[in-house]
């Protein structure tokens, strides 16, 4: 890297926003460039990183668009850095064509999207969830990515750290799903000793450039990977490509090649998952939450509890790939599941597809500009109860 | 009568295969298109640069000519149409011990990806970008480009062009590059040694290169084959080292100017990341 050494972990417990927590975070899973682009309510995770990234031993560039910062990531990480870029609704919509790249390439990235309100500039200073189905499919093709929803600034911290790690284990862009008010809302973080951190190293070929194929993958189906300089002369293209990384146009490779790249997630579902199960035992109603939204949803599950509704909360803090077996097992447990999200129904179609007409699905849906009103959520609860 | 004349019994090496991913061939490029002359250019150079080749990345974006990174058995990318710059210095930013080299079209690198060059350019990244100019999307079929010269036609501008084209030398030294030369196919020895003049510069360095694209641009326009083309160049240049990139415009079947134009010194962009970076550390800046 162009810059010093990596003496600026910090340590302790501090009193941070979302945003400076998710820099520190990327900053502590060793990320060392960040290409960005000023967009409300992201900008600080790039000003922080900027002004510390001199004394943590990373590059900081601001780039003249979000399309740029979205590929300077990526000729970064075949350089050899960890890489990040940092956006929100227009500048999301924006790299949306390098997020297929980066999955076609197999390149390990972290894209964060604060996430506010749309379409378009829509409310640059207020809340949404309304991306997820974006971060899904938002590039052409077909492809798998995965994403996480953090719901507090200490999450911030955390999960941009595992945000990496699968990013790594599995070659692919890593989506790090915030919103404004995880974003700018201000709470304890505390940040382990360096030493403590699970962080996975980029899987680098053991391989001589003689026995070399770049997108030859393993049993997990992820190819292991080189960095231009080592004397490999690889290739790497976003054209359908052979085990040699040669563009081949037929149906034949191009079968083999996106469904090794779907199955890579979709095979590995089960050790990507992460979620929060609240009392799922025996409930009647179980909540499906994500992000800030679930900060909302504990308030109503303790409502409906008070007003005796046998409810349980399922937080998902992996959102993609979607935990599909455990809702399609719940769907036969409980008589309905209910689904707030601060967008007008994205997640909730998901929650429908697995329960497949096995029990009620009733969304709270909310447009955008402000959290639920915990009242709404606690009603369909009841309502969901009857 | 001809006579066919079996492979294996060529008795030379061709001297620039070790530079090229041979099991590839044969290449996609048509008879006669000047990429491939720019590529042998290329690899010439390379070869006299006498740079470690394992340090090496060529970068390339969408188009027929950004097919050039897959062919040379360098680290290579071949990225998204339009963006092989800010990729490209995303690397270089990265691992500063690579030489970075950009070769794309002109639709990629000036149209879609103008944005990038231009900043490119201001910032005086330490790149080496190669522009094929050959005046049309051609990896399209054709279609008119900002490169295109008044009055010539393409596939989207069937009755001629209406818009004034970029000036890419003038384009390129006023945004910033230290490094700024025109060549045409038929100037082999000159674009080699300009292709090693701007390696070896530091900061941003430009070349474009005039190429026959004699399937869509020198057939819709009546400009014959690619021999034609040739031809025309070597008649209708005029060599003229430190022209004024302002008079550097290019008109439909107008004499074109060639030569070095630009070769300044500027601090580049690691430069002065490396000079900021001592005053941090020096507590001169906090
Ligand atoms: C975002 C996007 N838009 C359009 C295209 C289609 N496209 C592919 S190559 C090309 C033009 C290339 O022209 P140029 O860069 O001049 O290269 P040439 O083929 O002339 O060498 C276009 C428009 C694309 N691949 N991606
Ligand atoms: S279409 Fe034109 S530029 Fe493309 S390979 Fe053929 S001659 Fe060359
Ligand atoms: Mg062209």
């Amino acid at each position: 890297m162009v810059s010093g050494k990596q003496d600026g972990v910090l340590t302790g417990a501090f009193y941070l926003d979302g945003d400076h927590a998710c820099a520190e975070g990327a900053i502590a899973a060793g990320c060392n460039f960040v290409a960005g682009y000023p967009i409300t309510p992201s900008t600080e995770i790039v000003e922080r990183l900027a002004q510390r990234f001199p004394q943590a031993g990373g590059t900081f560039i601001q780039m003249e668009d979000e399309i740029a910062s979205s590929i300077a990531i990526q000729g970064a990480v075949w350089g050899g850095a960890k890489a990040m870029t940092v956006s929100s609704g227009p500048g999301i919509s924006l790299m949306m064509e390098h997020i297929g790249l980066a999955a076609m390439a197999e390149v390990p990235c972290v894209i964060v999207n604060v996430q506010r309100g749309g379409p378009s500039t829509g409310l640059p200073t207020l809340p949404a969830q309304a991306d997820m189905m974006q971060a899904r499919w938002g590039s052409h093709g077909d492809y798998e990515i995965i994403a996480l929803c953090p719901n507090s600034p200490q999450e911030c911290f955390d999960l941009v750290i595992r945000a990496f790690n699968l990013s790594e284990q599995y070659r692919l862009p890593v989506l790090f799903m915030m919103d404004e008010v995880v974003g700018h809302m201000t709470e304890k973080v505390v940040i382990p000793p360096r030493e403590t951190l699970t962080i996975v190293p980029r899987r680098y070929t053991q391989l001589s450039p003689a026995e070399y194929l770049p997108f030859r993958a393993g049993p997990d189906l992820v190819p292991d990977i080189v960095k231009a300089g080592d004397g490999y002369r690889f290739h790497v293209t976003g054209l359908t490509h052979d085990e040699r990384g040669y563009p081949v146009m037929n149906a034949g490779c191009q079968d083999g090649l996106v469904r090794r790249l779907v199955d890579k997630v979709r095979k590995n579902a089960d050790k990507i998952q992460q979620f929060d199960a609240d009392q799922l035992e025996g409930a009647d109603v179980v909540v499906i939450s994500y992000g800030i939204t679930s900060r909302v949803t504990m308030r109503s599950v303790q409502e409906a509890r008070a007003r005796g509704v046998k409810v349980g909360h399922l937080r998902l803090i992996v959102v993609w790939p979607f935990p599909e077996t455990l809702i399609r097992k719940l769907a036969t447990q409980v008589r309905g599941l209910v689904v707030p999200e601060i967008n007008l129904g994205q997640m909730v179609l998901e929650v429908e597809r697995c329960a497949g007409g096995h029990c009620k699905v009733v969304p709270v849906p909310h447009a955008g500009g402000a959290v639920h009103d915990p009242a709404l959520i606690t009603e369909a609860i009841v309502e969901a109860a009857r | 009568m001809t006579q066919l004349v079996e492979p294996q019994a060529c008795a030379f090496e061709n001297p620039v295969e070790p530079y090229l991913r041979t099991e590839r061939m044969p290449h996609i490029w048509c008879p006669g298109c000047g990429i491939g002359t720019t590529v042998n250019c290329f690899v010439r150079a390379i070869e006299q640069c006498q740079i470690d080749l394992d340090k090496l990345s060529i970068v390339s974006g969408i188009g027929c000519t950004g097919r050039v990174a897959g062919y040379l058995r360098l680290d290579s990318f071949h990225t998204t149409h339009g963006r092989a710059i800010p990729f490209a210095t995303g690397l270089k930013l990265a691992n500063p011990e690579l030489k970075v080299v950009v070769y794309s079209g002109d639709g990629d690198l000036i149209a879609i990806g103008g944005n990038h060059f231009i900043h490119a350019a201001r910032r005086n990244v330490d790149l080496t970008v190669i522009c094929v100019n050959n005046f049309n999307y051609a990896m399209t079929g054709g279609q008119a480009a900002s490169t295109t010269p008044i009055d010539a036609v393409g596939t989207t501008a069937p009755y001629g062009v209406v818009e004034k084209p970029f000036n890419l030398p003038f384009l390129a030294e006023s945004c910033g590059a230290t490094y700024v030369a025109r060549w045409t196919a038929f100037h082999v020895r000159q674009l080699t040694k300009a292709m090693i003049e701007a390696i070896n510069k530091k900061g941003f360095s430009f070349v474009e290169v005039i190429t026959p694209c004699p399937t869509l641009y020198e057939r819709r326009n009546r400009l014959g084959s690619g021999l034609d083309r040739m031809q025309w160049f070597k008649d209708n240049s005029i060599i003229k080292n430190n022209t004024d990139t302002r008079e550097c415009d290019i008109e439909f079947q107008k004499p074109i100017i060639c030569g070095r134009f630009v070769d300044v010194e500027r601090p580049s962009l690691l430069e002065n990341i490396h000079a900021k970076l001592e005053q941090i550390r020096s507590g001169k800046r906090r």
